[in-house]
Formats: structure tokens, C-alpha cells, sequence
């Protein structure tokens, strides 16, 4: 019987000729991953461990990007913590406020993970790096703490999903409306425990920050991880942004899925997520009238430069509802520095938005831009959970980046459309 | 070994922003953090939960972060094991690391109610309902888990080997 792409790279990892659904497995590593919320219990628990020192200095990262810049004294001890440990250990890839940016934004453009890789992170949206090709799944502090002593872990072979990807989607319409869409589809655990492969003709009209967006949601649908085959343009990507070596794996003919999705991509509308659970999709023709306090574009999901890019061509020229506040945050300094460059920061500053230095704040409500008690967000974040944003009352809505730069503008759930764009 | 508590009963898609929110993740410390567990679904929870207690819930407890501080929350509050008809991925995982007793069983998360007092026989995978006389049989974990249980959680197990 034949493998997915994640199957073989898992296979390649444990040292097998080939893997089965359920069989359990031990796989080397080519990065570990933690931040400043998990890697402080990471270190606490490989103190707790029989071993002198990190597996490789250079085949772990550390991203300080949630509490920071520090937000409080103890969030700063947090700080403190990972970067003792990484002077300590040498750590090759440690990020300073400065030149940190939202994990899984900056291990892409930094060049860490390529196509082939087997990445676990102590943060659950590690599951990003499949749109290059790469086997990464999100994993807790003591899988972290093992893998930085270790360079190896435990893994489940997953079985896997099929999504078919046909058409070229309209206009507005982003990565972030097809996971929104695959997750109202098929609910919040709906790929649990296992993979989701998207494949298909309409994969060529998906730039990598689309592909990003979407394997980064994989986990929204409960998935080990998401992955895309590795064509032109990922090779593009990865030869811009690393020195790597990269393998790329096919999924074999005859492998087992074991559910197939076929989405047409020209058929969908721009999507949201209402609250409390990703799953709870509507089209924007469907949302009806819901006013918001706030608007927040940015993040691991949606920080990328075609981000911005889609935000700016919005904002552009229009002005952010007065009662309303518009918070952007570039995932990373070299994405700010480009959005500097192209004059989109201007845009924004000029709309009355406030922008940001990269850190993942306010999406898991941590800091710059909670919400009060009743309030409402549009955000191009990936959770909607109760208390996510702030107050257990507050509310907030996923779209993608057009959606909340048009919503910021008529102070409203609204599409670019409304603009008359 | 064994659990035996009276039962906090929840439905589908405990997520971990309300096992613990963000807002109380500045502290790493397990005793702290179970202060806070559960408390924007359930602010009695903290109060009412006694050592030994024991959570049922639906599908998909678990989902969202990989933040261990939600099962280290747990655990902290007294909670002896958590039954589920599914949990999500990796809080199942960091549960079994961090030695917190979870089992699926859609049947028990059934046929449980809050309030009442469940017993669970970890060997057998057995779960018995006190309060109602009924019984019902969860699902074992893999050799390979059970020994990571055993050696009560994955730093051991590794120290071990």
C-alpha cells in the first residue's frame, strides 16, 4: 500500500522503508521550537533530565514573541529564562526583541525549515511549515524539553485527508477564506489526529503566504498537520530564503485517505468565522450586521507581506470608522521594513490605524489590544475561543486581511466590496 | 491504580484558553495557574473541585494551544483523571507526557453526569458510575504509553531508559 507525503516523510525520519496509519514511531528531528510562554517549562523540565547540554545548538529556535517586547515583570522573567538558557546552551537560533518575529512567519523567512523536514514546536500553529513541504506539528513543553535533549520524538503515523483544490478563486478571496471554509465544513475536530493534504490544479493560484495561512489553521480543524506538495513556487521560496538542503516527497499513487474533500475555489466567497469556534463560518453575503470596536490584521495566520499588501490596498485612501481602533502588526522586522518600503505603513498611519511592532499580543489576549466587556473584533487571527481577545464577554470574528481593513472602514462586518472595490 | 471523585461534568470543545486563559500564562508554576483553571467557563470550578475529583466532558477536550500549562492546571486543582468521548491531539499528548490520567470513552462521557461519583480502574480501562450502578469499558492506551504513565511522564521514562 502507498504512503501520503507525510507518511514518507515521517518513514524517511524513523530510519523505516515505510510506515502504516497508527503505527507508533520514533523520528529525528530537524528543529525544535519553543517561545516565551513554553520554552520557560521546556527548560524546566530538561533540568529535570539526565543530559548536559542541548542535542544540536543549531537545530533548535527559540522565538520570543508572545508577552513581548515584555509586557509585565513576569512576563519579563519569562524573557529572562529563555535567553539565559540560550546563552547557556549557545543556541545559534535565538532572537532578541528587535530582530524577533512571530514564530512561525520568521522560521520560514529565516530559512530554518525546508521542504522534507521534521519540525515539532512547543506552540500548536508550528503546523505552518507544511506549506513548504515539511512534516511540523505542534507539540506541549515536555515533548519540547525531550526533543532539545534528545533531537528526537514520539509520533502517531497519521492517516489523512484529502482536499482537491480546483479553480482560480475571485478576487477578494484568500487562503484564509478556504481554511475558514475546509473548517466550517468540516468542524473544529474534524481532521483529528490526522493529516490534511491539499492538492489540485487551484494550488497554482495560492501564493505561499496563502498556503502559510492555510496550513497554519490545520490545527483549528483539529489536524496533526497540514501539508502542500512542493511546486515551483515553494522551490522559489525556499531557494530565495535558505541555504538548506531540501527533499521533496510525493504522495505515492496509491495512497489511503481517509476521507476526499474536491473545493472548487472560484465558487467561494470571502468567509468569517463567528464566535466562539473557528467552525462557526458564514460567506459575507450571510453575516448581516455586526458592528465592532476593533480590528486586529496581523499574526502568524495572516502578518505576511501579502498581507499587508491586500490591507494597504483597502485602507488606502479611506479612513478607519471614527469609534473604531485598527490595530496592525507586520509578523516580522524584515516584513515591516518591506511594508515601510512600499509606503503601506503610510497607509495605515494615515487611515488611523495604530501599527505595531511584530508579537503575537493581542491574539491569544496577552497584551496591545484586549477587549473590554461586550466588545467585538474583526481579526485575521486563528482563534475566536471564549476570553481569546480579552474579557470571557467580548467577541471575536476570524476573516481575512480585505475583510477587516473594509470592516475597519464602515465599522462593520463588511467585504471590500462594499467599498466598491 | 485507581481514581475515584465526584464528577464536573462540560460539553464539546473545551478548548485551552478557557482551561487556563493567557492572561494568567506569565507564570509557569502549575500551583499558581490551577488558581485560575477553567474559570471563564466555570467560575465555581476553582472553588468547589476537591483532590481526587474528576472531569467529563464531549468531544474534542483540549483543542486550541499547545500550552501544557492547561493539563499542569489540572492536574494542580486535584483533578485525578479526565474522561472524554475525544480528546484533541496534543493536549492528549502532553497529558500522557506530564502523567495526567485521561481515557476516552463515548459511552462513560454519555451516560456521567455532574455531581456524580465515577470510579476508574486504569489497568482494566473500566469506568463505573457510582451514583447510577453502571459501568463502561474506555479505551486502553498502547504498550508504549502505558509505559510513559508508568514511569509517570515522558522525562522519566526517558531518564529511565
Amino acid at each position: 500500500m502507498g504512503m501520503t507525503m507525510t507518511q514518507k516523510i515521517l518513514a524517511a525520519h524513523a530510519g523505516l522503508p515505510e510506515v502504516k496509519a497508527g503505527q507508533l514511531i520514533e523520528a529525528d528531528l530537524d528543529l525544535v521550537l519553543g517561545n516565551d510562554v513554553t520554552a520557560p517549562v521546556a527548560i524546566g523540565e530538561m533540568k529535570k533530565m539526565n543530559v548536559d547540554c542541548v542535542f544540536c545548538k543549531d537545530k533548535i529556535a527559540l522565538v520570543p514573541d508572545h508577552f513581548t517586547p515584555n509586557k509585565d515583570i513576569k512576563s519579563a522573567e519569562l524573557y529572562k529564562c529563555v535567553k539565559d538558557f540560550a546563552k547557556e546552551n549557545e543556541i545559534t537560533n535565538y532572537f532578541e526583541t528587535g530582530r524577533v518575529g512571530i514564530e512561525h512567519a520568521l522560521l520560514p523567512e529565516k530559512g530554518l525549515v525546508v521542504a522534507g523536514d521534521v519540525v515539532i514546536g512547543a506552540d500548536s500553529h508550528t503546523c505552518t511549515y507544511g506549506a513548504l513541504g515539511a512534516f511540523s506539528t505542534g507539540v506541549g513543553s515536555t515533548d519540547m524539553a525531550a526533543g532539545m535533549a534528545t533531537g528526537k520524538a514520539w509520533f502517531k503515523v497519521p492517516s489523512a485527508i484529502r482536499f482537491n483544490l480546483t479553480g482560480k478563486p475571485a478576487k477578494w478571496v484568500s487562503g484564509k477564506d478556504v481554511i475558514l471554509h475546509i473548517i466550517g465544513m468540516i468542524g473544529v475536530d474534524g481532521a483529528l489526529y490526522r493529516s490534511m493534504e491539499f492538492v489540485g490544479d487551484g494550488i497554482q493560484y495560492l501564493s505561499m503566504d496563502d498556503r502559510f495561512a492555510m496550513t497554519n489553521m490545520a490545527i483549528e480543524a483539529g489536524g496533526k498537520n497540514g501539508i502542500f506538495p512542493v511546486d515551483d513556487l515553494a522551490i522559489e521560496y525556499m531557494k530565495e530564503h535558505s541555504t538548506k538542503e531540501f527533499t521533496v516527497y510525493e504522495a505515492d499513487e496509491d495512497a489511503e485517505y481517509d476521507e476526499e474533500y474536491t473545493i472548487d475555489l472560484s465558487a467561494l466567497r470571502p468567509t468569517v468565522a463567528f464566535p466562539h469556534l473557528p467552525e462557526n463560518t458564514k460567506t459575507i453575503d450571510e453575516v448581516g450586521e455586526v458592528v465592532i470596536d476593533q480590528v486586529v490584521i496581523g499574526s502568524c495566520t495572516n502578518g505576511r507581506i501579502d498581507d499587508m499588501r491586500i490591507a494597504a490596498k483597502v485602507l488606502e485612501g479611506r479612513k478607519v470608522k471614527d469609534g473604531v481602533r485598527c490595530i496592525v502588526f507586520p509578523a516580522t522586522q524584515a516584513i515591516y521594513l518591506q511594508s515601510i518600503e512600499e509606503g503601506l505603513i503610510q497607509t495605515f498611519i494615515k487611515a488611523g490605524c495604530a501599527v505595531s511592532t511584530p508579537t503575537c499580543g493581542p491574539c491569544l489576549g496577552g497584551h496591545m489590544g484586549i477587549l473590554a466587556k461586550g466588545e467585538r473584533a474583526v481579526a485575521t487571527t486563528n482563534r475566536n475561543f471564549v476570553g481569546r481577545m480579552g474579557d470571557p464577554e467580548s467577541e471575536v470574528y476570524l476573516s481575512s486581511p480585505a475583510v477587516a481593513a473594509a470592516s475597519a472602514v464602515t465599522g462593520k462586518i463588511s467585504g471590500p466590496e462594499e467599498l466598491g472595490l | 491504580m485507581e481514581a475515584k471523585g465526584r464528577v464536573f461534568k462540560y460539553g464539546d470543545n473545551v478548548d485551552t484558553d478557557v482551561i487556563i486563559p493567557a492572561r494568567y500564562l506569565n507564570v509557569p508554576d502549575a500551583k499558581e495557574l490551577a488558581k485560575h483553571c477553567m474559570e471563564d467557563i466555570d467560575v465555581d470550578f476553582v472553588k468547589n473541585v476537591k483532590e481526587g475529583d474528576i472531569i467529563v466532558a464531549d468531544k474534542n477536550f483540549g483543542c486550541g494551544s499547545s500550552r501544557e500549562h492547561a493539563p499542569l492546571s489540572i492536574k494542580a486543582s486535584g483533578v485525578s483523571c479526565v474522561i472524554a468521548e475525544t480528546f484533541a491531539r496534543i493536549f492528549y499528548r502532553n497529558a500522557i507526557n506530564i502523567g495526567l490520567p485521561i481515557i476516552e470513552c463515548p459511552e462513560a462521557a454519555k451516560g456521567i453526569e455532574a455531581g456524580d461519583i465515577v470510579k476508574v480502574d486504569f489497568d482494566s480501562g473500566m469506568i463505573y458510575n457510582e451514583t447510577k450502578g453502571t459501568q463502561f469499558k474506555g479505551q486502553a492506551f498502547p504498550e508504549f504509553m502505558q509505559k510513559i504513565i508508568k514511569a509517570e511522564g515522558l522525562i522519566n521514562y526517558i531518564n529511565n531508559k
